[in-house]
């Protein structure tokens, strides 16, 4: 067995006996069944709401949200980390404001984006974006400045004009360090959304979740949560493993 | 070699703005023969690179003219001339073959020509059973041919290489070295080859010249009288070590004033 598959192994192993102890303390009655309900029972609730098809009209509404949040999120945090990496002047202005961003919680604008673009779709994508779109920006800014000046020179030896050194040879240099923020602007574009919804929303998977809270409905609670949980974990998992098919790509393994 | 020199550089000078402002080259002079091998040599910081940068168009001069085959430089890298970077160029993301295809992408070449070249380069720098490796899995000397590789497909009529066997040891260096003027005899190129390395400088050349401390002048240019037909075994020449001694002479005193010592 290979290191990566040993390793795997083990992890797939730690994780089924952490479900494993959960599902057997809940059925002996170690944990309370309102606090927390076996895992299986939280799997069984998935399947039933989620195949019965009432959230279908949630699911859409979040993942289109999200989506959006996180395609215009890449958009906007490739476009103004590459200007903030061309103007260092205006790069000293920003640099510091970006690193305290981290610090601000974006679901205070909340009321103010429902004023500027009253109640619906609009303000939680808004609100994804944000959460989003600082992480793009850094990694763009560490991936642009990670580009080696040799390959800079090596384009304008070969002659190639601002366009095509951008394509052959800026963009897949910094491809490994665009890719972490790509895969953090997923991450956050998911939790602004899930919890605006929650929060603040009177739709989507997060405000399904919220119902089930405020109505005691453990069952549907958990086998929503756990239905997030696993759509954030592939989607999450499908960009980890693009990454690493380019990097393993790169080392030639 | 004809008599028209194939590059000239008149009263070239460059100065960077700072700050501090820094006197980094100059002024320079220099004729190279069409297929002369010619090296430079200099202490640390004296403006070896500057001086390939300015020579190739990659920086202007701030006073002074370059021409390269009769036509003056503005800037920008003419076509006939292929760079050599002491730093690995290769491209992570390609592998050896797609490498050496790069500088090939934007020909106008037939796809046949093009593939005709790289197999050709790929064979020369002795690396077709590497051709669809990857660079992590190279040793940095095998990095450094695939560079070579790439300017070679372009046909280069001036080679300028930086120091490209700085990183490599001894014995890599020798051989490289002879690879190098196995590659220059072949294609009958001009090579300008800028190189801290003394013997190395020494064995390749036909000319050597020994650049001051900045700002670079050249203080000595030495002709080594090697046949053209030559390669590494040189070293046991009586002449090698005579010549090694005059450059090392001709740099003592400059390489200790970079030390901030008196000779």
């Amino acid at each position: 067995m290979t290191r990566g598959r040993a390793v795997l192994a083990v992890r797939v192993a730690v994780l089924a006996g952490c479900v494993l102890l959960l599902e057997i303390l809940c059925r002996i009655g170690v944990i309370n069944p309102l606090t927390v309900i076996p895992p299986s029972d939280m799997v069984a609730s998935m399947i039933e709401h989620v195949g019965s098809g009432d959230l279908d009209d949630n699911m859409i509404q979040t993942f289109s949200t999200i989506a959006t949040a996180f395609v215009l999120a890449v958009a906007l945090g490739t476009a103004s980390g590459a200007l903030l990496h061309r103007s260092s002047r205006l790069r000293d202005v920003v640099d510091p404001l970006l690193a305290s961003y981290y610090s601000v919680p974006t679901f205070i604008f909340y009321p103010l984006l429902v004023a500027l673009f009253a109640l619906g779709k609009t303000p939680l994508v808004v609100l994804g974006v944000l959460s989003a779109t600082p992480a793009v920006m850094m990694s763009t800014l560490a991936g642009l400045d990670g580009v080696p000046r040799v390959l800079l020179k090596l384009a304008r030896a070969q002659r190639l004009g601002p366009g095509r050194t951008f394509c052959w040879i800026v963009l897949p240099a910094a491809l490994p360090r665009l890719f972490t923020g790509f895969k953090l602007a997923l991450s956050y574009a998911l939790i602004g959304v899930i919890a605006g919804e929650f929060l603040l929303s009177a739709t989507g998977l997060g405000y399904a979740i919220s119902f089930a809270y405020q109505s005691f409905d453990n069952r549907a609670m958990y086998g929503l949560m756990l239905f997030v949980l696993l759509v954030a974990v592939v989607a999450n998992g499908c960009l980890y493993s693009w990454e690493g098919r380019l990097a393993r790509r790169r080392a030639g393994r | 070699m004809s008599d028209t020199p194939h590059v000239v550089m008149r009263g070239v000078v460059r100065r960077y703005e700072g700050p501090p402002p820094v006197h980094a080259l100059g002024p320079i002079d220099l004729d190279l023969a069409r297929g002369e091998f010619f090296s430079v040599v200099g202490p640390s910081g004296c403006g070896k690179s500057t001086l390939l940068d300015v020579l190739c168009g990659l920086a202007s001069p701030t006073s002074g003219t370059v021409s390269f085959e009769g036509k003056e430089l503005h800037g920008e890298v003419p076509d006939g001339i292929g760079v050599v970077f002491q730093e690995d160029a290769s491209l992570a993301w390609l592998t050896v073959r797609q490498n050496i295809a790069f500088g090939l992408r934007m020909s106008i070449l037939p796809q046949r020509e093009i593939d005709e070249r790289v197999d050709h380069a790929i064979a020369f720098m002795g690396l077709a059973q590497f051709a669809d490796h990857y660079p992590a899995q190279l040793s940095g000397g095998m990095r450094q041919r695939v560079c070579i590789a790439r300017t070679l497909v372009l046909r280069p009529r001036l080679i300028l290489l930086d120091e490209p066997f700085g990183a490599l040891d001894q014995q890599t260096r020798l051989l490289m070295g002879d690879e190098l003027l196995r590659l220059w005899r072949e294609t009958g190129a001009t090579v300008l080859l800028i190189t801290h390395a003394l013997d190395e400088a020494a064995v390749l050349s036909d000319r050597v010249g020994v650049i001051s401390a900045r700002p670079g002048r050249f203080i000595d240019l030495v002709e080594t009288g090697w046949p053209r037909e030559r390669d590494s075994r040189i070293v046991s020449d009586p002449n090698f070590g005579a010549l090694t001694s005059r450059l090392w002479l001709s740099l003592r005193e400059e390489s200790m004033k970079t030390l901030g010592r008196v000779a």
